[in-house]
């Protein structure tokens, strides 16, 4: 890969030729502490100091609510993508959201290719960007605190330039159309790359140790753990529409008002909320708030593992900050692993 | 984007997994209360040739403006140009399949699921055992095995239902007690009409009427969970292997393809993965029935 070093004063320069390959969205500050990724408009809005946006990535691939299809009686259902051609660069992308939609990328591949999200994938570009870890942020422990691939461009900041490292073919033109900009990287800024580098890693507040968690989880299946949690979650489902990997979605018709015509919608949904696992006749295999708690820690922690091979938690925190019942990811994996509360009953034994 | 990306990306433009196809309703059979069997042909010719399927895998259907259910196929791949599919009348998009008539059209997309291992099942014994409409995706394997008599050992179909009245599809399973090279043994837990020939007792106690090598038989399984509980006990009794316990389940679905998320169970998504789950894969996985 390639590497190529750009001076932070010639950022606003940079910048503005960006706009020739897509509209350009980049962390913006809302209300006092908040950040959001949207359209920029003008450069001294974007925030590039952000933490974490409220909304992960997901929402310009997989759309918080998007028509699949529009249908009639006489012309059938006709496939719709909104956006389809719209040529997005998001700029300043954290490590963890890229490899967020690597994972994204994992589930909508596959045996039956999922052309809305691809689609989008295809005509969007990414910059990304590093940052600095805060005390809710464990992406180190989910090997999601750097990325080797998954963007156009990563910016490094070095002091006063950024280290560009060159990712793909658009990265590369990218770079070509601003070349002057651009300088060779010395030894020196390698250094400081390296030093900054192992300094962030130091840097974690958070760890959790993951490795054999997955089996952990099966053990720990009839915990009472899970139905303390059960009895604090409110089901609100706030933690799965921030979360970068969560990927459920319910699907509805939508009739027009001449009762012969509509659109088939797919909209964000969570398994927390009840009616996720109800299916018609009133079994509900996911009844009570504690196995449905439950069932989220097991699929990302325990299902992810045995059909992609790792987690799907990238640690980015957001669920610990959206959660209004303060329901913090890390302690409840502390917990199961038994480092905080030293143990706890197991009512249930392996019964399912 | 890396480059398998992108070819899956301009494939994935050839192909929309969620197309629903349009099929018309052909006849609609009242089998027991809210019970019907529909039968639907692809509007599109081309369709009605390529569509086949393997026993136990189901379709997404759609009826236009109410959404998209899951549905087993009850038809056999070997009875081609018209899909049968056994309807509960359960939900919104079922309650609206029995407002229509034939000739309406509906969406069908799929077949989707794993269905039944059939090739690996070939040369063994076949025991199907049913209880009240759990008989519906097993009744594509059932006439899959009886038009391929040849590449099976023995076929004994058991099938179990509370009432004569709740027999699904009591014509066609009374006719087949007569049928050769078939042990077809049917029971209801009470019979309050005086009209039933056929045995009378729960599900389980057909168990006394089947001589069973278990060595060299697949157990295929559907009906309600207090079914799966006690002919289990019977088949593990007998020493069947895990392997060879054949179950279909039932799920939320919202997409059939392994993306919404509804239908998981533990690890494993019952839309790809299932609906046809081992014994072996159930004690594994929690929830599952």
């Amino acid at each position: 890969m390639r590497y190529l070093k750009l001076p932070k004063e010639k950022m606003d320069f940079f910048t503005s030729v960006l706009h020739k390959f897509g509209e350009i969205h980049a962390p913006l500050k809302k209300g006092e502490k908040h950040f959001t990724f949207g359209k920029i408009p003008n450069w001294s809005a974007v925030a590039l100091e952000y933490n974490r946006t409220i909304l992960p990535l997901k929402k310009y691939f997989l759309k918080p609510v998007d028509t699949l299809f529009r249908f009639s009686i006489g012309k059938g259902y006709e496939p719709t993508i909104e956006d389809a051609d719209k040529k997005l660069l998001l700029f300043g992308v954290h490590s963890c959201d890229i490899y967020a939609l690597k994972i994204l990328d994992l589930v909508f591949a596959g045996m039956y290719v999922d052309n809305y999200y691809f689609t989008r994938r295809s005509h969007i570009g990414i910059i990304g960007i590093d940052c600095v870890p805060d005390e809710h942020c464990f992406c180190h422990s989910m090997r999601a605190d750097t990325v080797s691939d998954g963007f156009d461009l990563f910016l490094s900041d070095i002091g006063d330039a950024y280290l560009a490292l060159v990712g793909t073919s658009l990265g590369d033109d990218i770079v070509l159309a601003t070349r002057p900009l651009f300088q060779e990287v010395t030894r020196a800024d390698i250094e400081e790359y390296k030093r900054r580098s192992n300094e962030r890693t130091k840097s974690f507040k958070t760890d959790v140790e993951l490795r054999d968690f997955a089996g952990i989880m099966e053990m720990e299946y009839g915990s009472a753990t899970w139905k303390d949690l059960g009895d604090r979650c409110l089901s609100c489902g706030s933690c799965s529409m921030v979360c970068p990997t969560c990927y459920c979605y319910d699907v509805y018709d939508e009739l027009n008002l001449d009762q012969a015509s509509g659109q088939r919608k797919r909209i964000w949904d969570s398994c927390l909320r009840k009616e996720h696992a109800l299916v018609a006749g009133g079994e509900n295999f996911r009844e009570h708030r504690s196995d449905r708690v439950k069932f989220r820690y097991y699929h990302k922690q325990r299902g992810f593992v045995a059909e992609y091979g790792r987690p799907s938690c990238v640690g980015c925190g957001r669920c610990i900050v959206a959660c209004p019942a303060k329901i913090d990811i890390v302690e409840v994996i502390e917990k199961i692993r038994g480092e905080e509360s030293g143990h706890y009953s197991i009512e249930h034994g392996a019964s399912r | 984007m890396d480059t398998t990306q992108l070819s899956m990306a301009h494939h994935a433009k050839e192909r929309n997994p969620y197309q629903p196809q349009l099929a018309r309703i052909v006849r609609i059979l009242p089998m027991v209360k809210d019970n019907y069997l529909f039968q639907f042909r692809f509007l599109d010719e081309a369709m009605v040739k390529s569509f086949t399927h393997r026993p136990g895998q189901f379709v997404m259907l759609s009826v236009l403006g109410t959404g998209e259910a899951p549905i087993s196929i009850s038809s056999s791949p070997t009875r081609p140009g018209i899909i049968e599919l056994c309807v509960r009348r359960a939900g919104r998009v079922t309650e609206a399949l029995y407002r229509l008539n034939h000739n309406d059209v509906v969406g069908i997309r799929g077949p989707y699921g794993n269905g039944f291992p059939i090739e690996e099942m070939q040369g063994n014994s076949l025991l199907i055992i049913a209880g009240g409409l759990g008989l519906a995706p097993l009744r594509s394997l059932l006439w899959y095995a009886l038009d391929n008599r040849s590449l099976f050992k023995d076929v004994t179909l058991m099938y179990g239902a509370k009432s004569p009245a709740d027999v699904i599809a009591r014509d066609e399973l009374v006719s087949l007690t007569n049928r050769q090279y078939l042990n077809c043994l049917l029971t209801v837990d009470k019979d309050d009409t005086g009209t039933w020939k056929e045995h009378v007792g729960l599900l389980p106690h057909l168990f006394d009427y089947a001589t069973i090598d278990s060595n060299n038989t697949y157990a295929a399984v559907c009906g309600p969970p207090i079914v799966f509980k006690f002919v289990l006990q019977k088949l593990l009794e007998r020493n069947f292997s895990k392997n060879r316990i054949l179950m279909s389940l039932e799920r939320r679905m919202k997409c059939g393809v392994g993306k919404c998320g509804h239908c998981s169970v533990g690890y494993k998504y019952t839309c790809i993965h299932g609906p046809i789950f081992t014994y072996w894969d159930a004690i594994n996985l929690p929830e599952i029935i």
